[in-house]
């Protein structure tokens, strides 16, 4: 016992007295949650319109008025003719064109129908998919008003109709924020455990202090304890910092528990920290270390849900992200701060991570050796 | 000049004779782009729904098979409370519940009239947009089928076209930008140790007294690289029709010289920081903390740049990915020409000259 706190004193005292690792414990994170919240923002808005209107009537006119009007469209384009329009699509200056026939309002009037041609950009699915739904409904309810300006309301509905009522739980705002910093903040403890620990022993290595070590009576466990809890607890501090960053900055306050965060953060950040060792068990070089635990962690995050949705990725890959710790953790993070769920909820998730912490760890205790060469 | 082709000579001997490296610069493009290529999109198909029906009847059954029966949703479970949804929500089991009320069909056919109420799990925006959306259009086709044929008054039909992409496919938009995230970090991360390896290795003051001037060294420690990223090149295109089904819509030759241009700008950034770095690890450091970051962020394939504040639209700019994805999108996807990309184009070139440049002037012929 005497010998850990010793170890562990040993440890606190290098980190402490390395600016650097100061510098990019704090600053870095700190910058990138107040940075990246602002540009990670999915949400269609701002798509830009284009319109090639061959009516000129006051029909078309209230029909452009009204999607300018409803915040998702920006007007960029007024094109004489189609071919026009297409161009102004192709050269990324509009998104979407919005067609509207010679005689529309006349069709309308004294043949009771009429159409609109619309041609949308879809390199993008996402944005092409929600921009013409967008555009369809402006133009659905256009189309009401219309109507009940020449008929008169009815009191029954004259056909079968099914009403579709709609709500948005757990972020009636639709506020990207709310979606995404719980997920940066994953981001970052991770990349705080992973690669400080990883680089942590091989360093020792390279500068040859690990024979001090390999000589000296400490235990293996010891040796692996003493390296785990330092980083452990910078990275609850990170941990900490964020959350408050996330509610004085950003408002978000949890819906769930603190308490059960940091209940699944101590287990994620053992599972975690375990991984950066063991990878470091096997690196002889800083530079070794330092690529495999970038691949490794650039792989985790990318496919972890943070960025693109699991369900959406093939079966493979979903089957990968069930061995990925990070993306456990976010969806863990994301379902106590916005749906306010508890430790019960989550139970499958804190029996896999126990899982990986024993695996990680028990093989990285294995597999250090206090022989060198 | 025959000094100048020992020197690419003596630097592509050390690419070619550490085999280990070689092999992680040459596959790591490819399991990236396979990875990425495959996993990462953002279309939203097989979510796992909900469905709480109070009336059980043919109406409501008729309607979640349909649902079912789509690409979009995956009936997961039913409810049988109100409370239940909540439960199953906190679970994070379901992306959204479909609840009936009770008397569905009965209503529908004596008042004409009932409800149907998507819950939507709105932590993740879009995804609930779009599953609103889907689940709506679904709704609405059956709708339509009860209806007599005739047709409503004062009606405006809408014909909608998607270009380049009539599937919506999510490939379109990632693979590109996976091209260019990937092309920039292994571009730029072999050349950033190669200047600072010398250093390190004190082999620099073997190079520094030789006659070769700096504007030759850093050319000549460019070009093995610029062969070994032509392979990579040649990967990434090869596995982007083969596997990933995006067609090259455009001009093949133009699409490589793109390709080209952009590598030659990332391999300027990896150099510029070879230059400036004092050891390998802070050259490695940097260059993937500078360049990963910025290069998934701002160059617009994961977040459109248009939602981000100005101060950020303005920073995007100078982030070499940007255009090259804008590039490809414009030649590869759209099947555009060379005028509708001469403007990134030259930004590119520009960008390199600068890059070059700066290194060169920041070349120190001393040591310390």
């Amino acid at each position: 016992m005497r010998m850990l706190k010793i170890l562990l004193w040993k440890e606190l005292l290098q980190i402490y007295r390395d600016p650097a690792i100061i510098r990019i414990l704090f600053i870095m994170p700190m910058i990138q949650l107040l940075i990246l919240p602002l540009a990670a923002d999915y949400e269609i808005k701002n798509i830009n319109l284009g319109v090639v209107d061959h009516d000129h009537s006051e029909y078309s006119r209230q029909l452009v008025n009204k999607i300018v009007s409803s915040g998702y469209f920006r007007l960029r384009d007024y094109s004489a003719t189609f071919p026009q329009g297409l161009k102004a699509i192709e050269s990324g200056r509009t998104d979407l064109i919005l067609e509207i026939p010679t005689h529309f309002e006349r069709d309308i009037v004294k043949n009771n129908r009429s159409s609109l041609f619309v041609a949308v950009d879809a390199v993008n699915g996402v944005k092409a998919g929600l921009g013409g739904a967008y555009l369809q409904g402006i133009i659905q309810n256009y189309n009401q008003d219309i109507r009940t300006q020449w008929i008169q309301a009815q009191r029954f509905d004259p056909q079968p109709t099914i009403e579709i009522a709609s709500a948005d739980w757990y972020n009636p705002h639709m506020n990207y924020r709310v979606f995404m910093v719980p997920g940066i903040l994953v981001m970052l403890v991770t990349m705080i455990g992973s690669s400080f620990a990883a680089n942590n022993i091989v360093r020792e290595k390279e500068m040859g202090t690990i024979e001090q070590i390999n000589v000296s009576p400490i235990k293996k466990m010891q040796f692996i304890l003493g390296k785990l809890i330092p980083f452990w607890l910078l990275a609850l501090l990170v941990l900490t910092i964020g959350l408050l960053i996330a509610r004085l900055v950003y408002g978000i306050v949890p819906l769930g528990n603190y308490s059960t965060i940091y209940v699944f953060a101590t287990i994620y950040l053992l599972a975690i920290l375990g991984l950066g060792l063991l990878l470091s068990t096997y690196a002889q070089t800083q530079q070794q270390s330092m690529l495999v635990s970038f691949f490794v962690t650039m792989i985790f995050n990318l496919l972890s849900g943070l960025y693109t949705p699991i369900e959406s990725m093939p079966a493979w890959a979903q089957l990968i992200t069930r061995f990925n710790p990070v993306s456990y953790f976010i969806e863990v993070m994301r379902m106590v701060m916005l749906k306010g769920s508890g430790l019960a909820d989550i139970r499958y998730q804190i029996l896999a991570l126990i899982g990986f912490a024993v695996f990680f760890n028990g093989w990285a205790i294995l597999n250090y050796r206090k022989r060198s060469g | 000049m025959k000094q100048f082709l020992i020197f690419v000579k003596k630097e592509w001997l050390h690419i070619w004779r550490d085999r280990r490296t070689l092999f992680i610069l040459v596959f790591m493009p490819i399991i990236q782009i396979i990875l990425y290529g495959f996993a990462l999109t953002n279309e939203v198909k097989n979510a796992k729904i909900a469905v709480f029906d109070q009336s059980r009847d043919e109406a409501t059954r008729a309607i979640s098979t349909k649902i079912a029966a789509s690409r979009y949703f995956n009936i997961v479970e039913n409810l049988y409370s109100y409370q239940d949804i909540e439960a199953t929500f906190r679970k994070g089991k379901i992306r959204m519940a479909v609840v009936f009320p009770q008397g569905f069909r009965y209503d529908l056919l004596h008042s004409n009239h009932t409800q149907i109420q998507l819950i939507a799990d709105a932590s993740d925006p879009n995804t609930a947009n779009t599953l609103t959306n889907y689940a709506s259009a679904i709704i609405n086709d059956y709708q339509q089928t009860l209806r007599p044929t005739e047709s409503l008054l004062y009606t405006i039909n809408t014909q909608v076209r998607m270009l380049y992409n009539p599937e919506l496919k999510g490939a379109y938009n990632f693979v590109p930008g996976v091209m260019a995230l990937v092309l920039m970090l292994v571009c730029a991360m072999m050349t950033s140790i190669s200047i600072v390896k010398e250093k390190e290795m004190g082999t620099m003051e073997v190079i520094l007294v030789s006659p070769l001037k700096p504007f030759r060294i850093i050319i000549a420690k460019t070009i093995p690289y610029l062969l070994v990223s032509m392979v990579n090149i040649a990967s990434i295109l090869l596995l982007s029709v083969y596997a990933l089904k995006v067609p090259i819509a455009g001009n093949l030759g133009l699409l490589i010289a793109e390709s080209v241009l952009f590598t030659i700008t990332s391999l300027s950034v990896g150099i510029l920081i070879s230059n400036t770095a004092k050891t390998q690890q802070t050259a490695m450091f940097t260059s993937m903390m500078s360049l990963f970051l910025p290069t998934l962020l701002f160059s617009g394939f994961m977040f459109p740049i248009e939602n981000m504040p100005v101060p950020l639209q303005v920073i995007s700019n100078v982030v070499p990915a940007k255009w090259y994805f804008i590039i490809v999108k414009d030649v590869m996807i759209k099947g555009l020409g060379f005028t509708a990309v001469w403007r990134e184009t030259l930004i590119l070139v520009a960008m390199t000259a600068a890059l070059l440049g700066f290194s060169i002037y920041k070349f120190k012929i001393r040591l310390a």
